[in-house]
């Protein structure tokens, strides 16, 4: 025998590895980003190539802080977290908020947590969280979607200026849907009338409107999204419940008042909700592992992303609503467990079989 | 279609054709048979012949003691030659009591008693008569099966479960039994019935093996035995999720097949049982699939027991590369021979000779909760949990959350795309709970010596000085 050692089985293996995993993710999330780069121009790519630059030097650095084999990079973890973050940054961000959110990412949120696999919350989400909070200004300022080459857009070195040089970028700027509905809102206008002339579901589909690169084309995430479906590198529980849990309480309110109340397809088709949809409510590391915990995740965090845009103070709930369920993970993994086999949903054993028994 | 009565499981290449296509063989009878005397669950033969005895085929080597055992028989004829210590086939390689057999080749049966009809023998006659054929589970448990009959009998089972799932990947020999052996295997099953009196009997063969399902239907046609298909799926041929899928009856947690009102036997089993009660003669060989890309002919061969492995593997044409691992049963639940010159005994259902690229053996990576052990379990465990709290040395915690009901399929491992060996995380932490649990009983069997000792030595000292005060008293009384 060629080896002494004595393993146990099984003797065979088989599914794909982590990392062709983790790099299915990033194909599903390639045709999203590549017309994201085409919306808005090189200032989108120079942010997130810097993110995603700064992300893998970031994991390299704690990897080697705490004497881990530096191999564990090329599991695509750490480069699909900033990806999904630069997905979610305002394309014309400068470039050190890019840096921030790489730092806050992968330094504070995944390896400060333990790693890959330990992290309680997710990474991009969080990072995107504290980003906005801590710099609103920079974190609001949208842009309208200017063609890469059209006349208008910005050309190579004045993106240069924009992302690393501190250009002043007002003379583009725009607000997003959801935005631009609560302000609005808050001004006391209709809903039909705040929604004139901005919203067009079709638009919403295709993608041209302000907003993030991740945010944009919905019909193209999705497609990278039911790639994933197809592969299994997904489930669907969650998916179905974040639907469920943001189109149900829309669709009522919407009977109830649709002068005050948007349609349910409104909200599916704005602000970040394609992209957690796909790629960020199946992080199957901060969601619960049995298919019901899945299903609960995503209703909830629909509901809390219906509650928050429509009666919070901030236009976009996404991330704050992932926050939260993330931290009620370990409590649904903790209730919400499959039966085992021979036992009851209590865990205890089933009663013997009674052969008198009619 | 049949609703989907148990989830999870996965579907591991079947590589059953390389084996299957052949027919059951048999090669020339080696020179020496080594013989184990133990080759079941439970108490270890005792050997009744001397060395330098001559032995015909069938005649009793071995007599089982204690409730739980099974005796064996020799083989083919010849003399015993010695009874020494001898490597077995298990992982540790560790020697056992073996008798050694040196073979005269002239295969000469012994005596054999044979009832006239099989079915008018009382139900216990033919439990008994299974216990001395030395029969016990084929399907790799080797429990004894008289053992099981009998307590089905007095437990009373209306369900008896034949298993011809054959789950595991690579392995044939209960296909090609079934395809060959039909009539016998239908007659086993009857028999069985007949020992438990039960009420109906569900044969239940995995769809990849069309061929063996045509044969038992054929052979079972106006009898009692049901043949049933069902779906190729790991682990169908556990006896839990075949009689989940069966009966539609669960196996209650840590309760036997019996408290589902359930008996199950394998198909070799059935088929040990005919011939043992139609032709009196008790188990002294077995179907042995030969597989996996380093074997140079993958197939059947009907084994002696006692045959050396490494000499049945030369019989069968050697190798076509060096195996990079060699495997006693199948690729998700076998247990890894660390050398071949072990004999085959009575759960070697089959040896596979892995090549570097079957194994795949890749590095374990951090778990990231992908929860498709979860998916994969057929049993509803949380196996990422239970490896978590194993990791962190909470053994108690991993039990809390099931890991008695962990069957040690091998599905979660199969499937984890960290290759995270988890089925090797729940048994060592079983090993560990179970030598703990030893290390108790022993603790508390000490408390109480010395509790009682210091109570007898209390009562001892009360009795010593209740006499010194009576004759104190005396003392007084007569002064």
């Amino acid at each position: 025998m060629s080896e002494t050692s004595v393993v146990h089985g099984p003797h065979a293996h088989a599914g794909p590895s982590l990392r062709r995993m983790m790099l299915e993710v990033i194909l599903a999330l390639l045709p999203a980003t590549l017309y994201g780069f085409s919306q808005y121009g090189w200032p989108a790519l120079f942010l997130f190539l810097t993110c995603v630059l700064c992300g893998l030097i970031i994991e390299a650095l704690c990897l080697r802080l705490q004497k881990r084999p530096l191999r564990a990079l090329g599991d695509g973890s750490a480069l699909l977290s900033c990806w999904l973050l630069a997905l979610s940054l305002p394309p014309w961000a400068p470039w050190w908020v890019a840096l921030v959110g790489a730092l806050l990412a992968i330094g504070l949120v995944k390896q400060l947590f333990g790693g890959l696999g330990q992290n309680l919350f997710n990474p991009a989400m969080a990072a995107r969280v504290i980003l906005l909070i801590a710099f609103p200004v920079e974190m609001t300022r949208w842009v309208q979607p200017l063609a890469l080459g059209s006349l208008p857009a910005p050309g190579f070195l004045e993106s240069l200026q924009i992302t690393f040089g501190g250009a002043q970028t007002d003379a583009y700027s725009s607000a997003t849907l959801l935005g631009h509905v609560k302000t609005e809102l808050s001004r006391g206008t209709l809903l039909s009338d705040a929604l004139a002339d901005i919203y067009r579901p079709l638009q919403a589909l295709l993608g041209e409107r302000a907003g993030s690169m991740g945010e944009s084309s919905s019909l193209l995430l999705a497609l990278g999204g039911c790639f994933l479906l197809a592969r299994r590198v997904i489930t669907w529980q969650a998916p179905l419940g974040l639907t469920l849990g943001l189109a149900l309480p829309a669709l009522v309110m919407y009977l109830i008042d649709p002068l005050r109340y948007a349609s349910p397809l409104y909200h599916l088709l704005s602000g970040g909700f394609m992209l957690t949809l796909w790629f960020i409510v199946t992080d199957p590391v901060t969601c619960p592992a049995s298919a019901a915990g899945r299903l609960l995740f995503g209703l909830l965090c629909g509901v809390l992303i219906y509650l928050i845009r429509t009666y919070g103070s901030y236009p976009e709930a996404v991330a704050f609503a992932l926050l939260l369920m993330n931290a009620a993970t370990p409590l649904i993994d903790r209730y919400l467990r499959p039966r085992i086999y021979g036992r009851n949903r209590q865990g205890a054993a089933l009663q013997p079989f009674n052969r008198r028994a009619p | 279609m049949k609703w989907n009565r148990w989830r999870g499981g996965v579907h591991p290449a079947g590589r059953k054709e390389e084996s299957s296509a052949q027919p059951i063989r048999r090669l020339p009878l080696p020179e020496l048979l080594f013989i184990p005397l133990q080759q079941h669950v439970g108490e270890m033969a005792m050997p009744v012949v001397g060395v330098g005895q001559r032995v015909l085929k069938g005649q009793l080597l071995a007599a089982g003691q204690g409730n739980i055992s099974a005796p064996l028989h020799a083989p083919t004829s010849g003399l015993v030659r010695a009874l020494g210590e001898y490597s077995a086939p298990h992982p540790s390689g560790l020697p056992l009591p073996t008798l050694v057999l040196e073979v005269d080749g002239d295969d000469r049966w012994a005596d054999l008693e044979v009832a006239a009809d099989p079915f008018a023998l009382a139900p216990e006659d033919v439990c008994r008569r299974v216990g001395e054929a030395g029969i016990v589970g084929l399907g790799g448990a080797t429990f004894p099966s008289a053992v099981k009959l009998e307590l089905s009998l007095r437990r009373g089972i209306d369900t008896l479960v034949i298993n011809g799932g054959e789950c595991e990947p690579y392995l044939t020999s209960d296909d090609l039994l079934m395809r060959e052996r039909a009539a016998e295997v239908i007659t086993g099953a009857r028999l069985i019935r007949h020992a438990v009196q039960a009420r109906q009997v569900l044969l239940g063969v995995e769809d990849n093996k069309p061929e063996a399902l045509a044969a038992l239907r054929l052979a079972a046609l106006g009898t009692e035995v049901e043949v049933q298909s069902v779906p190729s799926r790991y682990p169908m041929g556990s006896d839990k999720q075949l009689v989940k899928w069966l009966t539609g009856r669960e196996i209650p947690a840590g309760g036997r097949a019996a408290d589902a009102g359930v008996l199950v036997h394998n198909v070799a089993t059935a088929y040990s049982v005919a011939r043992a009660l139609v032709h009196g003669q008790p188990l002294v060989s077995r179907i042995v699939t030969l597989a996996g890309g380093a074997m140079a002919h993958p197939g059947n061969w009907e084994v002696p027991f006692g045959t050396l492995i490494s000499r049945l593997i030369e019989g069968a044409g050697g190798y076509l590369q060096t195996p990079a691992r060699l495997v006693m049963g199948g690729p998700m639940m076998g247990m890894q021979l660390p050398r071949a010159d072990v004999p085959v005994v009575k759960g070697c259902s089959g040896v596979l000779a892995l090549s570097a690229a079957e194994v795949a053996e890749r590095a374990p990576e951090p778990c990231v909760r992908c929860a498709n052990c979860v998916r994969g379990c057929p049993q509803g465990l949380m196996p990422l949990e239970m490896a978590a709290y194993i990791r962190n040395g909470d053994l108690k915690g991993a039990q809390a959350l099931g890991l008695k009901d962990c069957i040690g399929c091998g599905a979660c491992s199969y499937i984890c795309p960290s290759n995270i060996p988890l089925t090797h995380y729940f048994n060592y932490a079983r090993n560990e709970l179970a030598t703990m649990a030893r290390q108790q009983r022993k603790l508390d069997a000490t408390r109480r010596l010395a509790e009682q000792r210091e109570a007898r030595f209390a009562r001892e000292q009360a009795r010593l000085a209740a006499r010194r005060a009576a004759a104190m008293a005396q003392t007084e009384k007569s002064q």
